[in-house]
């Protein structure tokens, strides 16, 4: 697939979770195609278009739709980055490099299957949903934050799937981490998963021990997302490999976690 | 009016433009083939290249710093073999000039590459990297006294029979003395700057940005070092001079060439803008029309 690089338009922007996420709807600028073939896992490399910001921020896909021209980002302020990226108007212009590293694996039709979002890691999550339940999946969704108002996109994910929630302070859904939610505990064909390390790397050990297949979509720092600079390179059982290229999702199996 | 942008840099290395692109900073150019063709680039130069496989350093390897970037990827490469048997049969059909960069922890490792390469008539040139910050053991080491460069630029000139690139490193005290010092032993031209040391600190975390706390410094915070450096050596030596160092566009590239430099490479500034090589050799053409330059040569080394 051909990576180009787009000035796409911002058509719409809300602020999620007070202030502290962006939901970015965006068409290509000159009003033509989006990319063909963009799919669930891959990212965008985006110029943030600042000043003290000089290499893009990458970015995931949140929802991609042909049908209407639209491709959707959901960022979070982490920091100088992302911080302008959240705060563009609509009208405004976002350069990017994409489509960009590779994709989840789809199991065959009518599998069952749990997509896990933590954080901000819920945003891949939603097109996974999408092209799972086009492709005869039904996509049961665990998302997981710290407050009610930390939980982003529910209606989206709701539309396209049966949705768990976690809380930690318990103010929606069950208290806790992700993997305190009873659907953890059972056997699936695939566990996808997309959040914070630490939160990752416990979803890969109850996979492990519930016995199901797992993918999960690293977020290492990156400077070129080209697989140039090998900057980006996570420790596997084939030695280092740079996520930007080989990943960003890769089998639990892969990794040396344990 | 006719202009004539290709360069001559001796013992067979021609380029059709002066620009070139950086080691470390455009893996083997085929990354980049979706944005740009790179026939249009004067030349290529690969990722650092050792007699065996390198995992390079851990993880975190690269922090942004203002304008610019520390970086320690730490030669991760698979060998000069690997190169050879997978590598190089992929990129040889870019029309423009490939050069591998060679590292190794002592003369002879680095002789060795270059002898296993020197069969191969695709690779136009060696660039020898006496400068890695990122090494424990050998790679600045070299690139930092008179007599460490010329030991490595000897055993690579008598294993390799075209042109012998040495590339030079900025953390030194005088850097001309380096040049003439690899001058004296036989290399065609001298390439710089490598990455100035540096380091930077999270103070969030109280902890070191790069797993190694320090690391090498590019971009355009560099630059002016970088130019006052090519300026310094292209005064000193007879040898072609070939500049670098935060160069974004056409502009950058001519303030080296002015300085004195008769080719350039443009690293990190292709992480940013994936097409700005090709970009930056439109600019100079440009640059050469508005000012009734005919020949690339009258903007050498004119200050
Ligand atoms: C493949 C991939 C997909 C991503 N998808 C999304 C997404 O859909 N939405 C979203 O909001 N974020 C996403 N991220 C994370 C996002 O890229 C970082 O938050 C961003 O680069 C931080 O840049 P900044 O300038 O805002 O922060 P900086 O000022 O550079 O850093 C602020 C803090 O963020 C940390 N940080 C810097 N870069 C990263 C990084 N790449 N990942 C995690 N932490 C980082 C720094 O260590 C620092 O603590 C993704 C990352 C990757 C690699
Ligand atoms: C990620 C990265 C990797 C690099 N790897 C190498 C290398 O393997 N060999 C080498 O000689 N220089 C290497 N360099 C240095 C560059 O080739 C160049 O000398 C330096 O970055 C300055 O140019 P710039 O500011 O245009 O990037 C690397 C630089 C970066 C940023
Ligand atoms: S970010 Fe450059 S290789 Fe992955």
């Amino acid at each position: 697939m051909k990576k180009q690089i787009i000035d796409f338009r911002i058509i719409d922007r809300k602020m999620l979770a007070g202030d502290r996420y962006a939901l970015l709807k965006l068409v290509v600028a000159d009003g033509s195609q989006l990319p063909e073939g963009i799919r669930a896992g891959q990212f965008a490399q985006v110029d943030a278009g600042c000043k003290g910001v000089m290499l893009r921020r990458p970015i995931s896909i949140n929802k991609i739709d042909y049908a209407t021209g639209e491709l959707w980002l959901l960022v979070r302020d982490a920091g100088r980055g992302t911080h302008a990226i959240t705060r563009l108007s609509e009208g405004d212009m976002l350069n990017m490099v994409l489509p960009l590293g590779n994709t989840f694996s789809y199991p065959a039709a009518g599998s069952k299957v749990l997509l896990v979002g933590g954080g901000v890691g819920v945003a891949p999550m939603l097109q996974l949903g999408i092209e799972l339940k086009a492709m005869g999946t039904d996509p049961v969704f665990l998302l997981g934050a710290r407050s009610q108002t930390d939980l982003l996109e529910l209606d989206e994910f709701s539309r396209t799937g049966k949705v768990h929630v976690t809380t930690e302070d318990g103010s929606m859904g069950v208290r806790g981490f992700v993997t305190d939610h009873p659907a953890m505990n059972e056997r699936y064909d695939m566990v996808y998963c997309c959040g914070p390390a630490p939160m990752m790397k416990s979803v890969a050990r109850s996979a492990r021990k519930s016995g199901s297949a797992c993918e999960v979509s690293l977020e290492n720092m990156m400077a070129c997302g080209l697989g140039a600079c090998l900057c980006c390179v996570e420790k596997t059982v084939k030695g280092n490999v740079c996520v930007c290229t080989e990943g960003p999702v890769f089998n639990i199996d892969q990794l040396t976690w344990n | 009016m006719e202009l004539n942008l290709s360069v001559d840099l001796g013992r067979g290395l021609k380029l059709k433009n002066p620009v070139m692109t950086a080691s470390g900073t455009f893996g083997y150019g085929e990354e980049f083939a979706d944005f740009i063709n790179l026939d249009k680039l004067g030349g290529y130069i690969v990722k650092g290249t050792t007699l065996n496989p390198r995992e390079g350093n851990d993880y975190p390897r690269m922090a942004e710093t203002p304008s610019g970037m520390l970086n320690a990827v730490g030669l991760q490469n698979k060998g000069v073999d690997y190169f050879i048997r997978e590598i190089y049969p992929r990129i040889q059909r870019f029309d423009s000039a490939m050069v591998v960069n060679v590292s190794g922890a002592s003369p002879d490792d680095y002789a060795e590459v270059c002898r296993r390469l020197a069969p191969l008539d695709g690779v136009a040139a060696v660039e020898v990297n006496i400068s890695c910050p990122n090494v424990k053991q050998g790679g600045m080491a070299f690139g930092t006294t008179c007599e460490g460069a010329a030991a490595v630029t000897r055993a690579v000139r008598a294993a390799f029979p075209r042109h012998v690139i040495v590339k030079l490193s900025p953390n030194v005290t005088s850097v001309t003395d380096i040049a003439l010092a690899a001058e004296a032993e036989g290399a065609d031209s001298v390439s710089l700057i490598n990455t100035l040391m540096g380091m930077a600190i999270d103070v969030e975390r109280r902890r070191p940005c790069l797993s190694t706390i320090t690391g090498g410094l590019s971009g355009p915070a560099v630059r002016p070092v970088a130019v006052r450096m090519v300026w310094q050596v292209a005064k000193a030596v007879k040898i072609p001079v070939i500049g670098l160092g935060g160069i974004t566009c056409g502009r950058d590239a001519l303030e080296f060439i002015m300085a004195g430099a008769t080719a350039i490479e443009i690293g990190t500034a292709n992480f940013i803008d994936p097409a700005v090589t090709v970009k930056a050799v439109e600019e100079i053409t440009d640059y050469c029309h508005r000012h009734g330059i005919s020949d690339i040569a009258e903007l050498r080394g004119i200050i």
